[in-house]
């Protein structure tokens, strides 16, 4: 069975290592945050100019001083500390933070990825999703197989405006872990209960499967 | 010690005509100088440019100049909380230009500090890049983005002293340190405005040369923008 957007948050909060410094962006990726193991040391950065985010307040308890990128209240947890959004942006295309886990609507088989911008419809912008591909070392998509009309986000060439280029290294979706490789998406896991040959139809890009792939441990 | 200390946004804002470029502070509704934004609405400056991160919500923040029809110009990263701006937009009334948030800040503090220009990687190989020049080092392909010119900075600090020295709370920081002193005149409004000697030195995040004129703010609304909140187990 395919996984639900819990589902992959709970497959990519593996990714996360002790020790890690992680922005995650709006979406599936907040949810990232709730399935991290609790023996490890982890710190959230929020761009708007905050490390060491804790989860949402208690209610009455929230402070409109306090609040994460997606203007969402939050708190803070001990360590933490504030600061501007230039020396935020320090952090991230300096590359002190380790791991940047973001949504996409398409991304291609060299790597790029798109998530900013629909030709006629309505253009809300990049915020700092720019930034944050083009200077990560490492990037995880989190996304959906395909899109709500069945088609690929996978693709060979995103049709979409990029956000950045060949930036992409891993992708967790509701069928798969893949890693971008030189030759294309390299199949890594599958979702419990989905075949490779269903993996094969929702991806448009070229798919690489070398030997058995293992199920997701989730 | 040079007092910077003004009666209020009135004051503060002296000078400021139409067709002007400000850079006003504040992530969403968090840390935006509420009462120039009032202030401005009031005077009907018009033909504005704005460089902020976003641009209000319909009825708060910028919204309120949009809605007037006062702003020509807006330069963000984000724009997608506020109707008014959509219909403007979409008619061709209002020009934006998106720009990445990172880059954005850059290019306020690369102002404030002097430097005509830097080199980032960010919107490189995307629409981003149409026009500017692109160069390699280390292996590596950046942009060239030039710093932000500006007649006003108008930001928001939680404290400030007659000197114009400023301490901010929580993520209210945001963009408010990388505008003071990016501007020709740098309006600072502040919740709590104290005499020179009361701050402690050690604690101020920007130093009072960056403002010109500073004023306590009378009414804070600090509108929260999304909500969001746990149950008690």
């Amino acid at each position: 069975m395919a996984l639900d957007k819990n589902g992959i948050a709970k497959r990519i909060a593996q990714e996360v290592k002790d020790g890690y410094f992680v922005n995650l962006g709006i979406g599936i990726p907040t949810l990232v945050a709730n399935f991290v193991r609790e023996d490890i040391s982890v710190e959230f950065q929020s761009e708007n100019g905050v490390l060491g985010m804790g989860p949402f307040p208690f209610e009455g308890e929230e402070d409109a001083d306090l609040i994460n990128a997606g203007k969402q209240t939050i708190t803070t947890l001990d360590g933490a500390s504030f600061f501007d959004s230039a020396t935020s942006f320090s952090m991230i295309r300096g590359q002190h933070v380790d791991l940047t886990i973001l949504g996409a609507m398409e991304v291609a088989e060299n790597g790029d990825i798109a998530n900013w911008k629909i030709p006629g419809k309505l253009v809300k912008g990049m915020g700092g999703a720019m930034d944050l591909v083009a200077s990560a070392e490492n990037i995880i998509v989190a996304m959906m197989h395909t899109n709500k009309r069945g088609e690929s986000k996978l693709l060979k060439r995103c049709s979409l405006p990029l956000t950045g280029v060949g930036c992409v290294k891993k992708i967790v979706t509701n069928l798969a872990v893949l890693e971008v490789t030189e030759t294309g998406f390299k199949l890594l896991e599958r979702a419990p209960g989905v075949s490779v040959e269903d993996i094969q139809n929702a991806t448009e890009g070229h798919l690489i499967v070398e030997g058995d792939i293992p199920l997701m441990k989730i | 010690m040079i007092n910077k200390k003004v009666s209020g946004p009135k004051e503060a804002l002296q000078g400021l005509k139409d067709g002007m470029t400000l850079m006003v502070g504040g992530f969403g509704l968090c840390g935006i100088p509420e009462n120039a934004i009032q202030e401005m609405v009031e005077m009907g400056v018009s033909g504005l440019t704005c460089i902020s991160n976003n641009a209000g919500v319909d009825d708060f923040g910028l919204g309120l100049l949009l809605d007037k029809k006062q702003i020509k110009t807006m330069i963000s990263s984000y724009v997608g909380e506020n109707a008014e701006f959509e219909r403007q937009m979409l008619s061709g009334e209002l020009e934006v230009i998106l720009t990445p948030q990172g880059t954005l800040a850059e290019k306020c503090r690369a102002a404030q500090a002097g430097i005509p220009a830097f080199y980032t990687p960010a919107g490189y190989g995307t629409e981003v890049a149409e026009g500017k020049e692109s160069r390699e080092f280390n292996g590596k392909m950046y942009l060239m983005e030039e710093a932000y010119k500006a007649d006003f900075a108008i930001v928001k600090a939680w404290k400030g002293d007659e000197a114009g020295n400023l301490i901010f709370k929580g993520t209210a920081r945001n963009f408010n340190p990388c505008m003071a002193g990016a501007g020709k005149i740098t309006v600072a409004e502040v919740e709590e405005l104290v005499p020179a000697g009361t701050l402690d030195p050690n604690q101020i995040h920007t130093p009072g040369i960056f403002v010109q004129r500073i004023y306590q703010g009378e009414k804070f609304e600090k509108r929260i923008e999304q909500l969001t909140t746990r149950k008690r187990d």
